[in-house]
């Protein structure tokens, strides 16, 4: 108990605490003022929203992702379910390049789809792929245990007691899964919205369209405007904790209807 | 509803489940699918539930192709050995569920819903646990909510997989006479699986015996066990001593001593001689048909189990009465009140 307080408290709430009284240099209008600043609601906006995006989009393909790696027996099974983990130990600059150099106009992905007269690298949709791709594994290993754990004889059951395929996911599959749905996505999210090495090159990181806010924290301390970048920091850091506790508390309420066995 | 299944063939990659089943069960009846593990009893059940597919065969119910239709439609209730509860709903959400997923045209409105499953807690003795998880609920409590969640959508059949399997000994034999008393009371026509000879014996009307994909023998509990139509059956119902013989010339011989025993109408060749331990007779030496020396002595209740090698050579188990007390090392005679003799080996 006493170990465990002491090195949450070294290795996060310390810096936590460091983060906010650095913040504190500013005076309130001060702070204000660099907030209300076009860029940085606008490097928020895309932060936030497009790792929103990227979760959700992640919750729904992974959860696909699971079903098709837990349920059926396919040839290279076991290689895509190696390859779901690639995200995970891909450093992430070498994710970044790779997506960027994949998307880019002349790139195999890139070239067609510029031919559809869709532009990913160094777009927002850019940043939204990055996303994408970091995110996947964080869904895939939340759900995938818990379908395992879940008796295939509980869909034959509703089956049997007249429920159609689709009233058997809705009622059935889908609520036993919840919890850990939820957790899956607060992961996915919580990743995207910190995440930086993948981001940047496939970014373009134009000011106010497809810069996101850790890379602004980045140019205001090379800018030596420390207190910016903390002020930055702490909005980050709030709103990523508010929405993880709302996370949290939904994923309690989803699990407190399934008592533990 | 009566049940007919003709010619079931069903595989599984190289392994025949099913090897040609035919099987009519009447209306009302309670069947047993009495068979050690692999005899293709859940697969038959899985069938008639539409849960699996044949290979070929027809199965019908009142006359009417059945495999034309899914598990859905056939309107069967089916209780799984592993209950299959769904664990994120109330009991009484369970029991409702297969109320609330009907059609909209024919769902009941929420007071009749609620009313129905009262009335079905309150048949299987559990209104008490409405508003429980099943994670609450002890394992006979679990198979019972099972049963009234089955129950609910009115089958027309009801179809059990080892019911009781998973359960301990006690509440197993609670659950048995409950079930039987349950029939009776609701009088649909029922199937259950059990590898337990003791539940089908007891619970059943009728008890089909199953081996490798194939019925061996279909009758009453007292046919099933008073007249074995196959070796396996006796072998599997009852506890039973098996001795392999020969039959040559009207004689059976064990190993090379003929043996005092009738041999009508037995085909000559190497054939397999069924006693039940109790109908093993102690006599004096010299007194029956087998000669042997009495091992070791455990006492049962009202009997006393003895192990005895015979003079031939192979050693049996006989369950003898408490009346005349046996001792390791005596030496004795043995008669077989009743046996029965299959060919083969």
């Amino acid at each position: 108990m006493g170990l465990t307080l002491s090195w949450l408290s070294v290795i996060i709430l310390i810096p936590l605490a460091g983060l906010f009284l650095k913040s504190l240099e500013l005076s309130p209008e001060q702070f204000w003022a660099i907030l209300s600043s076009r860029r940085t609601l606008n490097a928020l906006r895309v932060s936030f929203g497009l790792a929103f995006a990227a979760a959700c989009v992640n919750l729904v393909m992974g959860s696909i992702i699971v079903w098709a790696l837990v349920r059926y027996r396919f040839p290279g099974r076991r290689i895509f379910d190696a390859i779901v983990d690639v995200p995970f130990a891909l450093p992430t600059a070498v994710a970044g390049v790779a997506l960027t150099a994949l998307f880019a106009e002349k790139g195999w992905l890139g070239a067609p789809l510029a031919a559809l007269g869709i532009k990913v690298a160094f777009t927002p949709v850019g940043i939204f792929v990055a996303m994408i791709f970091i995110g996947i594994p964080f869904v895939v290993r939340t759900v995938q245990p818990v379908l395992q754990d879940l008796d295939p004889e509980i869909e034959e059951a509703a089956g049997s007691l007249g429920a159609s395929r689709w009233q058997t996911i809705i009622r059935v599959i889908l609520p036993s899964l919840a919890p850990a749905l939820l957790t899956g996505l607060a992961l996915a999210f919580a990743r995207a919205v910190g995440e930086y090495g993948s981001v940047i090159f496939i970014a373009g990181n134009l000011p106010n369209v497809s810069e996101i806010a850790p890379l602004l924290i980045v140019i205001r301390l090379s800018e030596f405007r420390y207190a910016d970048a903390t002020a930055i920091a702490v909005v980050m850091l709030v709103v990523s904790f508010v929405i993880i506790f709302a996370v949290n508390r939904l994923q309690r309420w989803a699990q407190s209807r399934i008592p533990a066995r | 509803m009566t049940i007919e299944v003709r010619n079931l063939v069903k595989k599984f990659g190289s392994f025949q489940a099913l090897d040609g089943v035919d099987l009519k069960v009447d209306n009302g009846e309670l069947l047993a699918l009495l068979g050690p593990s692999g005899s293709g009893k859940t697969t038959l059940l899985r069938i008639i539930a539409g849960l699996d597919w044949p290979d070929t065969g027809d199965v019908a119910f009142n006359g009417e192709d059945a495999l034309a239709q899914g598990a859905r439609e056939r309107h069967v209730g089916f209780v799984f050995q592993h209950y299959a509860l769904f664990r994120h709903m109330t009991v009484f959400e369970n029991v409702a569920f297969g109320l609330r997923v009907q059609p909209r045209a024919v769902r009941k409105d929420e007071a009749t819903i609620r009313a129905r499953v009262k009335e079905l807690l309150d048949l299987v003795q559990l209104d008490w646990l409405a508003d429980r998880y099943p994670s609450q609920l002890s394992g006979g409590q679990r198979q019972r909510i099972a049963l009234a969640r089955a129950l609910a959508i009115e089958p027309r059949i009801l179809l059990l997989d080892e019911p009781f399997g998973a359960l301990d000994a006690k509440v197993r034999k609670e659950l048995r006479r409950w079930l039987r008393s349950l029939h009776h009371e609701i009088n649909v026509t029922s199937i259950f699986v059990t590898h337990d000879q003791e539940e089908a014996l007891e619970v059943a009307n009728r008890v089909v015996v199953m081996d490798k994909g194939r019925i061996e023998q279909i009758g009453s509990p007292d046919d099933v066990y008073e007249t074995p139509a196959t070796a396996f059956v006796h072998g599997f119902i009852g506890e039973s001593i098996e001795l392999p013989v020969q039959v040559e010339g009207g004689v059976i011989r064990l190993g090379d001593q003929p043996l005092p025993l009738a041999a009508d109408g037995l085909a000559p060749g190497a054939s397999k001689l069924f006693v039940r331990r109790h109908d093993m007779l102690v006599g004096p030496p010299g007194s029956g048909a087998f000669e042997g020396a009495v091992q070791h002595v455990r006492n049962f209740g009202p009997v006393q189990r003895a192990e005895v090698a015979l003079s031939g050579g192979e050693t049996i188990e006989i369950d003898a009465p408490r009346n005349r007390e046996l001792r390791a090392g005596d030496t004795i005679g043995l008669n077989p009140r009743r046996y029965r003799i299959f060919a083969g080996a």
